[in-house]
C-alpha cells in the first residue's frame, strides 16, 4: 500500500528533489547558527552550478564574517585587502574579460572602508556583479555599528543606540549606486523566508547573466541578519529584520534595465 | 489522501540547530532533537510521517544540511 512506503523506498537518488550544491565545499560554514551568510553563498553556489559556469567564475572573497568565503566556494577566488573587493574585481576582469567575475561583501566592507572602490567601480560600470550582505552591523569583529545600522539600534559602539544627531544617518548605499549611470541591474532581496530565497535566486540568475551583456556593473543587495551581533535567536533576527530593516531597506528591484 | 510523499534527510554533523526550519514546514514535520551532535548543537529532526518533500526547509537552512525527497502516490 502506498502509505506504507520505507525509508529506502523514498530516499532513492532518484526521488532526491534537494541536495546542498556540489558547488560547496565539504567544510563546516564557519558562520553562526541561522546566519543568512550560508544561504547567501548556496543560491549563489547553486546559481553557478546550474548555469555550469564553475571553471569559468572568479570570485572575490571580502573582509568580515565571508572573509573565508574562498574555503566555501569550489570556485577560483581571491581573497581582497578589507573593502577593495572591487576594486581587485576589476582588475580581474580587465584582464579576463570572459570570465564571469563577483565579490561577496558585507555592509562593513562595502559601505564603510570600501565606501569609494564601490562608488567608483559602479560609477565606471565596470562589468563585475557584486553580492551585498547588509546585515547593518560589523559582525566578525562583535557588533560594532556600522554605516548601515539603523536610527536607535545598539550596538557594541552604540550601547545606547545610534543617535544620528551625533553618529550620522544610516547610508542606503544601494539606492546611492542606482544613480550612478554605471549600474545596470541593482536589486535588494532577502533570503529568510522559501519565497524571498526564490525570489533572491531569480535575482542572482539575472545578475549574473547581465554581466555577460557588458553593460555595466550588476549589485545584488541581500538585507539579512546577524544574530550574534543584534544578540538574538535566529528566528527573532529574522523577525527584527522584517520589522526593522524592511521599512528602511525595502525589497524589490531598485534599477532594471529598460 | 496525500498524493505526494516526502522524507528529509538532515545531515545532523552540519546542522546548527538554528530552528529556521522549522516553522516553514507547513506539516510541522521537524523539531529539534534531544540529542546533540559532536558539537553540542540539537539538530533538526522528523517527528511526523507527513512531509510533502515542499523543500521549503532546504531553502531556508543556511547549512544546506537538509536533503529533501519526494515520491507521487497512484
Ligand atoms: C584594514 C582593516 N580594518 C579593519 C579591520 C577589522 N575588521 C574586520 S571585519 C570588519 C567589519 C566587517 O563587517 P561587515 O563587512 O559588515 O561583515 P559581516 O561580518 O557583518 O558580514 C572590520 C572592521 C580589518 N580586518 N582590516
Ligand atoms: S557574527 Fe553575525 S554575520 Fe557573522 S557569522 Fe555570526 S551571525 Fe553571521
Ligand atoms: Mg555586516
Amino acid at each position: 500500500m502506498q502509505d506504507t512506503l520505507t525509508n529506502e523506498e523514498i530516499c532513492k537518488p532518484e526521488n532526491m528533489v534537494y541536495h546542498r550544491t556540489a558547488l560547496l565545499t565539504e567544510a563546516p560554514l564557519s558562520y553562526c547558527p541561522g546566519c543568512g551568510h550560508g544561504t547567501a553563498h548556496r543560491l549563489i553556489m547553486e546559481v553557478i552550478e546550474e548555469m555550469k559556469m564553475q571553471a569559468n567564475t572568479i570570485g572575490v572573497a571580502p573582509v568580515g564574517c565571508s572573509v573565508l568565503a574562498y574555503d566555501f566556494m569550489d570556485i577560483d577566488m581571491q581573497q581582497a585587502a578589507h573593502g577593495r573587493a572591487p576594486a581587485v574585481a576589476t582588475g580581474i576582469k580587465r584582464l579576463y574579460p570572459d570570465k564571469f567575475v563577483f565579490t561577496y561583501q558585507g555592509d562593513g566592507d562595502l559601505a564603510a572602508i570600501g565606501t569609494c572602490e564601490t562608488i567608483h567601480a559602479c560609477n565606471r560600470g565596470e562589468n563585475i556583479t557584486i553580492f551585498f550582505v547588509n546585515n547593518g552591523i560589523y559582525g566578525m569583529t562583535g557588533g560594532q555599528m556600522a554605516p548601515t545600522t539603523l536610527p536607535g539600534m545598539k550596538t557594541a559602539t552604540s550601547p545606547f543606540g545610534r543617535d544620528v544627531e551625533t553618529m550620522g544617518h544610516p547610508l542606503k548605499i544601494t539606492e546611492l549606486i542606482a544613480n550612478l549611470p554605471g549600474t545596470y541591474f541593482v536589486t535588494r532581496q532577502s533570503v529568510h523566508t522559501p519565497a524571498n530565497v526564490r525570489k533572491a535566486k531569480k535575482a542572482i540568475e539575472k545578475a549574473i547573466q547581465y554581466q555577460k551583456l557588458n553593460k555595466g556593473l550588476n549589485f545584488v543587495e541581500i538585507v539579512s541578519n546577524c544574530n550574534s551581533g543584534w544578540k538574538m535567536t535566529p528566528l527573532e533576527s529574522n523577525k527584527w529584520m522584517e520589522e526593522n530593516m524592511f521599512p528602511f531597506y525595502p525589497l524589490g528591484d531598485i534599477k532594471v534595465p529598460k | 489522501m496525500a498524493t505526494v510523499k516526502g522524507r528529509i534527510v538532515v545531515d545532523t554533523e552540519r546542522c546548527k540547530g538554528c530552528q529556521l526550519c522549522a516553522p516553514v514546514c507547513k506539516e510541522g514535520t521537524i523539531a529539534m532533537s534531544k540529542n546533540l551532535n559532536s558539537k553540542g548543537y540539537q539538530f533538526a529532526t522528523s517527528i511526523n510521517d507527513d512531509c510533502t518533500g515542499c523543500i521549503n526547509c532546504a531553502l531556508v537552512c543556511p547549512d544546506g544540511a537538509i536533503t529533501v525527497y519526494r515520491v507521487k502516490l497512484n
